[in-house]
């Protein structure tokens, strides 16, 4: 001992210089944190419109046979709002919180490659100013999935669908370069000691999220150039009376598709992952298997792109492949439910906002995983396909899947980003109207779908219970508008009022909980060596042990300034 | 609430009732139902179990469990024999659906051959024993449904007797259908006749139905096809086959009809335009 003495532990910020201020130094910041907190901003601006396209949506859908939008707007709002929520928000909130968190996870300065960190933000806005300045023009109408001939230049000859293409092209462009930049971080930043065995579960989930963003946008980018010059430059990829071929497109666009479902669900697993055990006070429930069914089910995720075209011309073996391959994805998902219960059972749940998003969303993913199922049976997808069972199973999967974890991580993270908690009872609240609007939503949709009607009609005639289902989910959609509204409040008043959190407020397990809230420039001055995939636990422990106590920084406010905080003997 | 929930069951299942392939789908997806009701009551007890028994109280202590390999195996075996067994019952249960049933005797000498396999790239076209049905031809169109009977007078269909929006059928008969577009992706669905199936340009899709007895069966447009897609309607109308003929003649007289007057008419515009062109050289 007196010869060698083991670094201790220390909070980090005593040489953090204040940082520069002003709106310019916002737009010249090449700060993983800063870029971060843009992408969340942006992307949830994005999301308050999607929302409210939705909300206009279900309003004219309120009552049968409604005249409140044209066919043409009401077209125009369900192409917006599918394209927006999965190209503008989901995608790229993950990447913003990616972008805060992971070199924080990691122990990093910074990411990989600052400059091109910018520039994917800045090619994300870029994508969604020239998407949503549509909207003074001609807004797309031939729904997210824009198919072919209907997107094509003779039957949607306005330039919205232009504006749609190049938004693919350039949030695409953004997801890439942020993907490639999030691959570089992981693999060569990681502090010492942390081997692959010991990433944090978030982190692996992105490291899945970048490889399956780099081989599948190069297919979404090659199809929409090829719809883009078959709309301006006289090309017949697309065009059956030219030897082209109109199904081609649908392969192409699922076989994107697909993996961006996992795009977009696989990181909301790993914020699960990580928020469980912090509030269950317990380790994740087998480690590794959570890991190992993230990479089965982003390598699964290519191979089930048909089950998208089960009605399609397409031949029998194809058919029954992805059947199988479908069923078979199904099992590193059921996998990774029973490794979160488990992760639950004898633990002692505190009850706080984030865990109360993930709960809600396991509840609700169990819902979206058993009705892929039934999607997956192409003979009873015969019946379901293209209807609104379709579109229940979507939002279970991505709003009740992707958003809630979203939520989730707003409230597990908050304190991080801006150093205050955001209100309790402000957080139970939203959670509460949000889940049980979701609910009153989205699950009577699946009786409407049975019933027949089909998705993305404008109107409906008052035939069986059709009326009655559809306002009980029109009124669903603002109970769960109301609940969102309550968390933007939430974070709108915290940010000034909210309690002080310290660095490490949850008593958490990673990485990012060991420096100040919010986090200097630099990060850390020194980072400890990892020994597991839980290095704030050890820390903790170790602290115990040489001071005889608990750490004075962890659960409760610091009164010290961030930049003099400093544990040891 | 009787009038708000008629039956139960049909509550949590989809249309049916038409057709036996629909009929078919309809006890596929009730097996898939059953199956998943144990399910969704396992998983989100157990969830709600834990939520509710391991909240935090004094005194508890989390058991530090970092992981169980057999347990861990051993739901991932359960879940792949699970999916495995409803595979077996789809293969089990999928002729049923795909595969056409013979034309009772009533509609027996109604059908004919028909093209086993197109020379377009298409699906297979899945004829009933016989080796007979109806064909009917399913044109989309934005927005309108067309359907072109057997009968065409020359080889490349013209002159087939045809209708819109409603399709006639005879009952007792089976209907093989052959999808196509004339513009943009269609979905022809008729739920009680059985599930739907894309109308893609370039291409061929088939399905089929049997109706038993006479009826209306309304459907739509599935797929987002433009402006009026929620106004492309399908109904389909079944009619004893003596009725069938007597309607398939009207159709064929009414259109020799108006391919007579429409003969005429251009005769007539032709000899006016001939006539103008010799006035004015």
């Amino acid at each position: 001992m007196a010869t060698y003495a083991a670094p201790i532990p220390q909070i980090v910020a005593r040489e953090a210089k204040p940082e520069p201020k002003g709106w310019a130094s916002w737009i010249t910041t090449t700060d993983h944190k800063r870029i971060g907190i843009m992408y969340m901003i942006t992307t949830f601006v994005f999301f308050v419109l999607g929302g409210v396209e939705a909300l206009m949506i279900r309003l004219q859908l309120g009552l049968p046979n409604n005249t409140l939008v044209s066919p043409q707007v009401y077209n125009q709002l369900f192409t917006m709002h599918g394209t927006t929520m999965v190209f503008l928000f989901v995608v790229p909130m993950m990447a913003g919180l990616a972008n805060y968190f992971l070199p924080l996870m990691i122990g990093a300065r910074d990411m990989a490659f600052p400059r091109l960190n910018a520039l994917s933000y800045w090619l994300l806005l870029a994508g969604g100013i020239v998407f949503y300045a549509s909207l003074f023009w001609n807004p797309p109408e031939a729904g997210w999935t824009s198919y072919v001939p209907l997107s094509g230049i003779q039957y949607s000859p306005g330039g919205g669908q232009d504006a749609w293409i190049y938004l693919i092209h350039l949030t695409g462009l953004s997801s890439l370069v942020g993907a490639i930049n999030f691959y570089a971080t992981i693999a060569n930043m990681r502090a010492r000691g942390m081997s692959w065995g010991r990433l944090p579960l978030f982190v692996w989930a992105i490291l899945t999220y970048s490889i399956l963003l780099i081989f599948a946008l190069p297919v979404i980018a090659g199809a929409v150039t090829m719809l883009l010059t078959d709309r301006h430059f006289g090309t017949h990829f697309f065009d059956p009376a030219n030897g082209g071929s109109a199904l081609l497109w649908q392969h192409l666009f699922w076989f994107f598709g697909h993996p961006e479902v996992y795009i977009m669900v696989l990181p909301g697993f790993g914020i699960v992952s990580e928020i469980l055990p912090v509030f269950a006070r317990k380790p994740i429930f087998g480690y590794k298997a959570i890991a190992a069914s993230t990479v089965a089910i982003a390598f699964l995720g290519f191979l089930t792109w048909a089950h998208h075209m089960f009605t399609t011309p397409i031949p029998e073996a194809v058919v029954i492949f992805v059947m199988m391959s479908s069923f078979l994805i199904a099992v590193p998902t059921g996998v990774k439910i029973f490794n979160w219960i488990a992760t639950l059972w004898e633990g002692t749940i505190e009850f706080k906002t984030p865990l109360l998003f993930c709960a809600g969303f396991i509840a609700l993913f169990i819902i979206g995983g058993i009705s892929g199922v039934f999607l997956a049976v192409f003979p009873v997808d015969w019946q379901l396909n293209e209807t609104y069972f379709v579109v229940a199973h979507i939002h279970f999967v991505l709003m009740g899947g992707a958003v809630f974890t979203i939520f989730a991580a707003i409230y597990y993270w908050f304190p991080k980003i801006t150093g205050r908690m955001l209100s309790e009872g402000l957080g139970k609240l939203s959670f509460w109207l949000m889940f049980v609007g979701f609910l009153a939503t989205f699950l009577i949709q699946h009786v409407i779908g049975l019933d027949g009607m089909p998705r993305r009609v404008y109107e409906y005639d008052n035939v069986g219970n059709l009326a009655l289902y559809n306002l009980i989910s029109t009124i669903g959609s603002f109970i769960l508008a109301a609940g969102i509204l309550v968390t933007i409040v939430n974070v709108v008043r915290s940010s000034k009022h909210g309690a002080v959190a310290g660095p490490d407020p949850w008593k958490a397990n990673t990485l990012e909980w060991f420096t100040s809230s919010p986090p200097p420039v630099n990060n850390f001055d020194t980072v400890p060596l990892i020994r597991s995939y839980e290095p704030m636990k050890d820390i903790r422990r170790e602290v115990e042990q040489r001071t005889g106590s608990a750490p004075g920084w962890g659960g409760q406010p610091s009164s010290v300034p961030a930049g003099a905080t400093q544990i040891g003997v | 609430m009787s009038h708000l929930l008629p039956n139960t069951l049909a509550f949590f299942t989809p249309q049916s009732g038409g057709s036996p392939n629909a009929n078919q789908i309809d006890s596929l997806y009730k097996i898939v139902l059953y199956v998943a009701l144990v399910i969704f009551v396992f998983v989100e007890g157990a969830l709600g179990y834990a939520l509710w028994r391991f909240r935090a109280r004094k005194g508890a202590v989390a058991a530090q469990i970092r992981g169980n390999t057999r347990l861990e195996i051993g739901w991932t075996i359960g879940a792949a024999v699970i999916l495995l067994a409803l595979a077996v019952l789809t293969f089990a249960k999928l002729s049923s659906i795909q595969d056409p049933v013979n034309s009772g005797p009533e509609g027996e000498h109604l059908v004919s051959d028909t093209q086993a396999a197109h020379e377009y790239a298409s699906t297979t076209r899945r004829l009933p024993p016989s080796g007979k049905a109806l064909e009917i031809t399913v044109v989309g169109r934005q927005f309108l449904w067309e359907y072109v009977y057997p009968g065409a007078k020359e080889a490349d269909g013209l002159g087939a007797p045809y209708s819109y929006e409603e399709m006639v059928v005879p009952t007792d008969t089976t209907v093989s259908l052959n999808i196509v577009s004339a513009d943009v992706v269609h979905s022809w669905w008729v739920p009680q006749l059985g599930g739907k199936f894309q109308a893609v340009p370039g291409y061929h899709n088939y399905t089929w139905f049997k109706v038993e007895k006479p009826g209306i069966f309304r459907g739509q447009c599935a797929l987002i096809c433009g402006r009026g897609h929620a106004r492309m309607i399908a109904t389909v109308r079944a009619v004893p086959p003596a009725q069938f003929e007597v309607w398939l003649a009207k159709q064929k007289h009414e259109l020799a009809e108006a391919n007579a007057l429409a003969a005429a008419a251009r005769a007539k515009l032709g000899k006016e335009v001939g006539a103008g062109q010799v006035e004015n050289p």
